[in-house]
């Protein structure tokens, strides 16, 4: 095929990719946009195809065959809690796919002196396999924490900042050898090695509880490495298709910031959970009324208003079905329920969203942080299970480690509800005044089987 | 560097426009878009194709075979795996 007509079937591939993600601003026509965008792909790689320089199709077609089955088998198996995971693995490939393709284009034989490697080209290998190879072992060391095969917290020592200040500069000063001619290769080749090292020292240091922002901005980073590749071959749809990606990456990675009350670069350098931890309330003895099942029911069967505040403990326990059969049997009484979510209530940005969708919940009964908190004045009962720090309203003072960082306002509802196994603090380390106030309502236990217990109460009840 | 001139603005643009496109996704669909994003990010797919095919049986061939693995698992694991996800999304 002529290559302009190949640059055209890309230019079609690049507006289908483009109505693809517009599609995705609602999930009704989401799974479209989807289609659509693997429509793009599928043009994309058939044009590739019939590219003149491609002229042997057996490494080709191994390659499709072996990243198809793997890929086909992560889809179909892995299971909606572990989606963090799979992203963080993804980030992982892409970016070393996109650095193995400039290091080919570096090492593919120029014949007759054919498009021969210049200063830019260079430029643009060198910052594609710097990219890459970051976005590959930050992502694998993200993929280790998320899965539990590595402690996710954070692990600091002396001098990690300057040392990985110095390591960088060292990345940068390697691009004087290589972007000369005669372009030699011990500098790239040291420049991969020193990019591999970078990002498994730049994720070490972040807690668990940040993997959300991590795995956001990785995703940006696998983007930004097709990018780079875009530049090597000089390829408009690689470009305009990493871009896409790499703002999709951004935009995560500040809302989650946001969530969180924390800049990007506090994010980054400033381990979490390692910080000191200013001695708040904790040793001084106040108690809390403890209730039963019966109370529970009660208070819920009353109720015209229900909000459940559903925490990643809720996802762990898969009680996410259990609590859908609750909100079933509320509804059918005439109670409104509500599910509030946080920004950060699962491992990654809109994890809940997913989790709960699989228990059946429909997403118009999920309402965001902004739209509930003005609804608790009118709720009867705050349900809470299995979250924490986003409904402590040390969160409002100064001087607490979440200091400023946005909650749900359960503390206005009439009740609040706290399912929860004891009263330990969550992942930021501090007391919840909420417990001990008179509204509460503390059911101590493992959620699953407190809110299994209310269906069988409300079962037996009508 | 002048041959990179109009790069820089399609990515310019690009930016702006992924921008544009992406703000508009609601929370709710943010799981299924960072997936999505993964599946897209493996469109270096072509490029590696391009590597793969050639003629030589070399060390920039077999690089290019395992882009091409790498890649295409992103492409099949990211576009499958946004759709399951958003199967599951129904209303009340």
């Amino acid at each position: 095929m002529s290559n302009s007509l190949i640059q055209i079937a890309y230019l079609v591939s690049v507006c289908c990719f483009i109505i693809g993600l517009k599609k995705l601003s609602g999930p009704k026509t989401a799974r479209t946009g989807n289609m659509l965008a693997s429509l793009a792909m599928l043009i994309a790689i058939v044009a590739a195809l019939l590219d003149q320089q491609v002229v042997s199709f057996p490494m080709i077609i191994a390659g499709f065959i072996l990243g198809g089955a793997v890929g086909a088998v992560f889809a179909i198996k892995v299971e909606m809690t572990s989606m963090p995971q799979m992203v963080a693995l993804f980030n992982g490939f892409g970016g070393v796919a996109s650095s193995f393709v400039a290091l080919s284009d570096y090492w593919t034989p120029r014949v007759d002196g054919t498009d021969p490697i210049v200063f830019a080209t260079a430029l643009a290998i060198g910052i594609s396999v710097l990219i890459g190879a970051v976005t590959l072992t930050g992502s694998l060391v993200a993929f280790g924490k998320l899965q539990g095969l590595v402690s996710s917290a954070p692990i600091t020592y002396p001098f990690q900042k300057i040392g990985n200040a110095l390591l960088f500069l060292v990345i940068i000063a390697l691009f004087i050898p290589f972007c000369g001619d005669p372009f030699p290769a011990w500098p790239l080749i040291l420049l991969l090695i020193a990019s591999l090292g970078l990002g498994v020292l730049l994720v070490v240091p972040i807690g668990g509880a940040d993997m959300p922002v991590v795995i956001s901005l990785l995703n940006s980073y696998s983007g930004l490495a097709a990018c780079a590749t875009g530049f090597v071959l000089n390829n408009q749809l690689l470009i305009i298709a990493g871009s896409l990606v790499g703002a999709a990456g951004i935009i995560l990675t500040v809302m989650m910031c946001d969530a969180m009350n924390r800049s990007l670069v506090n994010v980054i350098f400033g381990a979490f959970g390692a910080a000191d931890s200013t001695g708040t309330t904790s040793g001084e003895q106040r108690s809390v009324m403890k209730y039963g099942v019966d109370d529970a029911v009660m208070a819920l069967e009353n109720a015209t208003q229900v909000v459940i505040i559903p925490g990643y403990g809720l996802a762990v326990a898969r009680a996410q079905h259990i609590t859908h059969e609750l909100d079933q049997m509320l509804q059918k009484r005439g109670i409104t329920v509500k599910y509030a979510i946080h920004p950060v209530a699962g491992r990654m940005p809109g994890h809940m969203n997913v989790l709960l969708a699989e228990a059946n919940v429909p997403y118009d009964q999920l309402v965001e942080m902004d739209s509930i908190n003005s609804e608790f004045e009118y709720t009867d009962v705050a349900l809470v299970l299995g979250a924490n720090d986003v409904i402590n309203p040390a969160a409002r003072e100064p001087g607490s480690p979440i200091s400023g960082m946005p909650i749900l306002d359960v503390d206005r509802a009439r009740t609040v509800m706290i399912c929860k196994r004891s009263l330990s603090p969550g992942f930021a380390g501090i007391d919840n005044e909420l417990f001990y106030q008179d509204k509460t309502m503390m059911l101590f236990g493992d959620a699953k089987k407190i809110v299994t217990e209310l269906v069988e109460a409300l079962r037996n009840g009508s | 560097m002048s041959e990179f001139l109009p790069l820089l603005f399609t990515l310019t643009l690009a930016v702006f426009l992924g921008f544009e496109v992406i703000s508009k996704v609601p929370t709710t669909l943010h799981t299924p878009l960072m997936s999505g994003a993964n599946a897209i990010s493996g469109i270096t797919v072509v490029g590696a194709i391009l590597c793969a095919g050639q003629m030589d049986n070399n060390l920039a061939k077999w690089l290019g075979m395992f882009a091409v693995a790498f890649a295409t698992v992103n492409v099949v694991g990211g576009f499958l795996v946004t759709d399951r996800m958003l199967k599951m999304f129904k209303r009340r």
